[in-house]
């Protein structure tokens, strides 16, 4: 069963803002193929950047593009769920201006 | 013969201090950092005391690039429709040695890891360290980067909350979801004079303002804004395995909200949103630390569980800094001797029990436990102050009961056993 998780903000909208160099020929974050609804909600609750979603049908989605790098997935749902989690290749990813 | 005498992991806080103190040593010391810059990566509330910085560079202490000092203490307790804030200040928290200062890691972790390249530390940017080089005893021999294995006789670990190493280095487990907390943040440029006005600071001087209750509706964690030169740095810090169980919102959500709140909003007002950015807070406290040397390896900062979220305050860079001090002198000292094995590392242990690292540590070791069982504190306290306040401050016109009277039922709510336990609870842990 999933949770029904509400939400206002468009994150993506913020992300915009940030600079990042994105690796477009490799993922640093791989999900397992069928994540289970109950994790996959966990996520969507902690990922700061909102990068893990799920649209009014149901379908679940997941967009490293826009990640901080934080590692909040990697130990939110123990080893059920992310079953990748690196850094990304040298000089990708996110670049904080301030921090 | 290892091509450097010291490698370190990650240009943070402990990073950066580690490698200045290995090549005023007179180490050849290489540095491997993950962000493009120091900093690229590091993100923090955030506000350091000045006390660990002053031991690490007492001669150029002025030079270092903080955004304010914090002259004003605030901490908030919000319930949905209420907010008590107490803002307090004092001349003990100006003063050499106590003082303490905003920073933002961007620049903060550039002017440190240029403190490490004067003293001659070399750095490699951009590049992750993927593992960890051992030999056949396992004693930690040097790192594999980008494809490249590089050596050396000691390696100093100091690669944050996130540590993908530290399990090779110390045989640290992954972190659970109850031992860390989720941090996000959003930083929004207003011009300084402005910023004095709105926290009624003097030019240069600013505030640390930390919020509980209501801002994560209900679950573990609070909300953070401090005050930047010209910016302000709004954040939530929420315990992970709550939210993601139990929180009624997103983490991201949560800071919408603070940001929407009617005390909030009016301080943002008109300012220009300019980054949004996540970072992890290890909160499990010293029972979750993992062993801090290894054959060949010292770990330092966040990877070792050194950080701690009080409520009033959130204190892990001070604890970083001296620890990479303390890492960097205690390397050097194993070189010196010719062992770097974990028996000739035992210096850098013994220097962090006998500080306040350690020993702070220890005095705090109750509070996670505490933290994350204190709902009232998320939700019951804030309302029970709001209703004492509004019997105090709302003036309708109608006889006033004596203040007994108001009072004994508000506090009766929450329950009298529960308030003395709290309290009792918040002693022996703080
Ligand atoms: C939201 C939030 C608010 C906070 N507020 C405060 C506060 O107000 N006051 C306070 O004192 N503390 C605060 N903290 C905690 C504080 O930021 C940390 O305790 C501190 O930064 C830890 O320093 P560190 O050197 O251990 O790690 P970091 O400063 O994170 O440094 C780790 C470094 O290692 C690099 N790295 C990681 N992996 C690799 C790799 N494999 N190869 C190469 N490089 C690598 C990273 O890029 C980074 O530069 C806060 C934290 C958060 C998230
Ligand atoms: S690392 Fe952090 S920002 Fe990136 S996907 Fe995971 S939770 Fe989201």
């Amino acid at each position: 069963m999933s949770r029904d998780i509400k939400f206002t903000v468009n994150v993506d909208e913020y992300l915009s803002l940030n600079k990042y160099e994105v690796d477009e020929t490799s993922a640093h974050i791989e999900l397992v193929d069928e994540p289970s609804d109950e994790e996959f909600d966990k996520l969507i609750m902690v990922c700061p950047a909102a990068l893990y979603k799920r649209d009014e049908e149901g379908r679940k989605s997941f967009d490293y593009a826009g990640c901080l790098e934080c590692g909040t997935c990697r130990v939110a749902c123990g080893d059920t769920i992310i079953k990748k989690w690196e850094n990304p290749q040298p000089t990708m990813g996110v670049e904080y201006r301030f921090g | 013969m290892a091509d450097f005498d010291a490698i370190v992991v990650g240009s943070g806080c402990a990073g950066a201090v580690a490698a200045y103190e290995l090549a005023k040593a007179g180490k050849s010391v290489l540095v491997v950092e993950r962000g493009n810059f120091a900093g690229a990566k590091n993100m923090t509330g955030g506000r350091i005391y000045g006390h660990c910085l002053r031991a690490v560079f007492p001669d150029n202490y002025d030079e270092i690039p903080f955004e304010r000092k914090v002259s004003h203490e605030r901490i908030s307790l919000m319930s949905p429709d209420s907010n008590f804030t107490i803002d307090f200040a004092s001349d003990a928290l100006l003063k050499d040695g106590q003082e303490s200062y905003t920073v933002l890691r961007s620049t903060f972790d550039q002017w440190l890891a240029e403190q490490a390249e004067d003293a001659g530390a070399e750095y490699i940017y951009g590049i992750a360290v993927e593992e960890l080089l051992k030999d056949e005893n396992g004693k930690v021999t040097g790192v594999s980067a980008g494809g490249d294995e590089i050596t050396a006789d000691v390696v100093v670990l100091c690669d944050g909350a996130n540590s993908l190493l530290a399990e090779q280095a110390v045989g640290a487990p992954k972190p659970s979801a109850a031992q860390m907390a989720v941090g996000v943040k959003e930083v929004f440029e207003l011009p300084a004079e402005e910023i004095e006005k709105r926290f009624q600071c003097n030019p240069g001087e600013g505030a640390a303002w930390l919020f509980a209750g209501d801002c994560t509706h209900g679950t573990f964690g609070g909300g953070i804004i401090y005050t930047n030169k010209e910016s302000i740095s709004i954040g939530i810090v929420a315990g992970i395995e709550a939210t993601a169980e139990k929180a009624t919102v997103p983490v991201y959500q949560m800071l919408e909200d603070l940001k929407n709140r009617p005390e909030v909003a009016p301080v943002l007002k008109g300012a220009k949103l300019v980054e949004h950015s996540g970072h992890m807070v290890p909160e499990g406290g010293i029972t979750t630390m993992p062993d801090l040397i290894a054959d060949g390896v010292l770990i330092a900062g966040d990877n070792a569980t050194m950080c701690v979220n009080l409520g009033y305050t959130v204190r892990g860079m001070d604890y970083a800094v001296a620890a990479g001090q303390m890492a960097g002198q205690a390397a050097a000292k194993a070189l010196d001797a010719g062992d770097t094995s974990k028996a000739g590392l035992q210096c850098y242990v013994d220097a962090l029990e006998n500080s306040f690292v350690l020993k702070d540590l220890r005095q705090f070791k109750n509070v996670p436990n505490f933290m994350e069982h204190f709902d009232r504190m998320f939700c019951g306290y804030p309302e029970m102050i709001r209703d004492m306040m509004n019997g105090m401050f709302v003036v309708d016109g109608t006889p006033v009961p004596p203040m007994k009277k108001t009072m004994m039922p508000i506090v009766k709510g929450v329950g009298f056993m529960n308030l003395f336990k709290d309290v009792r609870g918040a002693m022996k842990a703080l």
